[in-house]
């Protein structure tokens, strides 16, 4: 069986890792490289590494940033930030990217998508669409570079960069970034309804049962958090930990998997019973031998 | 000493991910091309992200596949296709119009056609259930999950095939003829897994009756 997906997004600025809100404030966390080697030991599914600077500047995320990050990633790492040439696909194979993000290239050059798509295989571009509601309410497509929402519809735009190439599509849902409030599991639908390829969803994570809601109400393949994974241990292995206990079917290969946990709505663990804790006083817990 | 390991990079492939996940494995690896690297080799690895005809096109214009042949099908050199790079070694496929493989394995290439709820691209970790006792899976529990990500797969018969998953269909995961083996998979970016999988492959090397 394939597993639902939980996705990490790391939003670069700069050459640091930064926790982002609503693209307006940011915080720094560290270095890519050592955000990247935690999430990979507690067996994140995927990362997503966006370079937000690259866009901006004209320029495009550094494959050197690449090289220096990823020694210690063994999941698969999509690159996005500025990406519009096919020498900087290819400069970017060469540094542990295993696929890219199109995003805001597309707007002036759609066939671009198609270049990648011809030359990698259409499973190697994931569009991203940033999202946000118009003043009546609707989903429209944003362009993050003037800070305006333009006029296209969402379901559309999905649609357009499908039949050009796109292999995966992931909603950014730019209100809900850094808010905590959950993913709109609406949005979702509406997308998932159109395209005929994987959907991953980024902006809200605040709990695992934001994920666990996703999950069951609308068939995307993949959830991806940024900002909640960064400040407590373990996060990935809890929230993983407490999706599999509401029968989604998710990847748990850490040693530590939290199976004989309580974790509450806020992702906190809860002390285990006395009858566990004395269990463990004598399990020895042998390295793993590759 | 150790063993060393080259992986063939032919223009489309993710071999620094490649080369990252073995270093993490008791082998000299190399990134490159060059003939003499292949011949040195004791192992080499076909890694693969792109689209078939360009791949084959790619390795044709180099004669990186009069070199491979001649080294892998005369001298029985073992070697590794991941994912694309398994599709290679494969009669032919249907990507882009119809295209030769490199022919070393029966078997084509064809689109993956799934009816709902299953989606094309397949990509994501899921179960791959291994045959007992291959070489691929000698580190592995018989049930592991890796990450995948195709669109389309070997048809191939099921003398060579090592390892199955489900998505709608079995789906061709892994595939061994003497010392060719492929996995539809990417070992790179399956964690542990992936790297007990390399480390089953790179045990294997002298132990393959040719």
């Amino acid at each position: 069986m394939l597993k639902k997906r939980v996705a990490a997004v790391l939003i670069v600025r700069d050459g640091i890792v930064v926790q982002s809100n609503r693209f307006q404030k940011y915080l720094p966390i560290g270095k890519p490289a050592i955000a990247i080697e935690f999430l990979n030991k507690w067996g994140i599914d995927e990362i997503i590494l966006l370079d937000i600077s690259a866009t901006r500047l004209r320029a495009s995320v550094h494959p050197a940033m690449i090289s220096d990050s990823v020694s210690r990633c063994f999941v698969p790492l999509t690159v996005g930030g500025g990406i519009r040439s096919l020498q900087t696909v290819d400069a970017l194979l060469h540094s542990g990217a295993d696929k890219v993000v199109l995003n805001n290239v597309l707007f002036e050059d759609e066939t671009f998508l198609s270049e990648v798509a011809r030359k990698y295989g259409r499973q190697f571009v994931i569009a991203c669409i940033d999202v946000k509601r118009n003043a009546a309410g609707e989903y429209r497509v944003y362009d993050y570079t003037c800070d305006c929402i333009t006029d296209i519809t969402v379901d559309t735009w999905a649609r357009k960069l499908e039949e050009l190439g796109a292999g995966e599509i992931l909603i950014h849902d730019v209100d809900r970034d850094g808010t905590y409030q959950g993913f709109d599991s609406s949005l979702c639908k509406l997308v998932c309804e159109h395209v005929h390829v994987p959907v991953i969803i980024a902006g809200g994570a605040g709990n695992p049962d934001h994920f666990v809601d996703v999950f069951s109400s609308s068939p995307v393949s993949a959830a991806a958090a940024g900002n909640f994974f960064h400040f407590s241990e373990h996060s990935v292995i809890k929230t993983k930990a407490a999706i599999r206990k509401r029968d989604i079917d998710v990847r748990l290969e850490t040693h530590a998997n939290y199976a004989d946990a309580e974790i509450d709505s806020n992702n906190r663990l809860h002390k285990k019973s006395d009858e566990i804790l004395d269990k463990l006083l004598y399990l020895k817990i042998e390295k793993e031998i590759i | 000493m150790k063993k060393k390991v080259t992986i063939i990079d032919y223009g489309v492939g993710n071999v620094y991910s490649v080369a990252n996940a073995l270093s993490m494995l008791d082998v000299q690896v190399k990134i490159s091309s060059a003939e003499v690297d292949i011949k040195k080799a004791d192992a080499l690895i076909l890694p693969g992200v792109g689209a078939f005809d360009v791949a084959m096109r790619q390795l044709e214009k180099s004669g990186l596949d009069r070199i491979l042949n001649e080294i892998v099908l005369r001298e029985k050199k073992p070697i590794l296709g991941i994912c694309l790079g398994m599709q290679l070694l494969a009669k032919s496929s249907t990507e882009n119009g119809f295209h030769q493989g490199l022919g070393w394995i029966n078997g084509v290439v064809e689109k993956l056609e799934l009816s709902a709820p299953y989606i094309v691209p397949h990509v994501g970790w899921n179960s791959v259930t291994f045959n007992d006792n291959t070489p691929l899976s000698a580190r592995l529990t018989k049930h592991h999950e890796f990450y995948f990500d195709h669109s389309y797969h070997l048809n191939t018969s099921p003398d060579i095939i090592q390892a199955t998953c489900w998505y709608g269909k079995d789906v061709t995961a892994a595939v061994q003829h003497e010392n060719i083996f492929g996995v539809q998979f990417h070992p790179e970016k399956s964690q542990t897994s992936g790297l007990k999988l390399f480390k089953g492959f790179l045990n294997s090397i002298g132990q393959i009756p040719s």
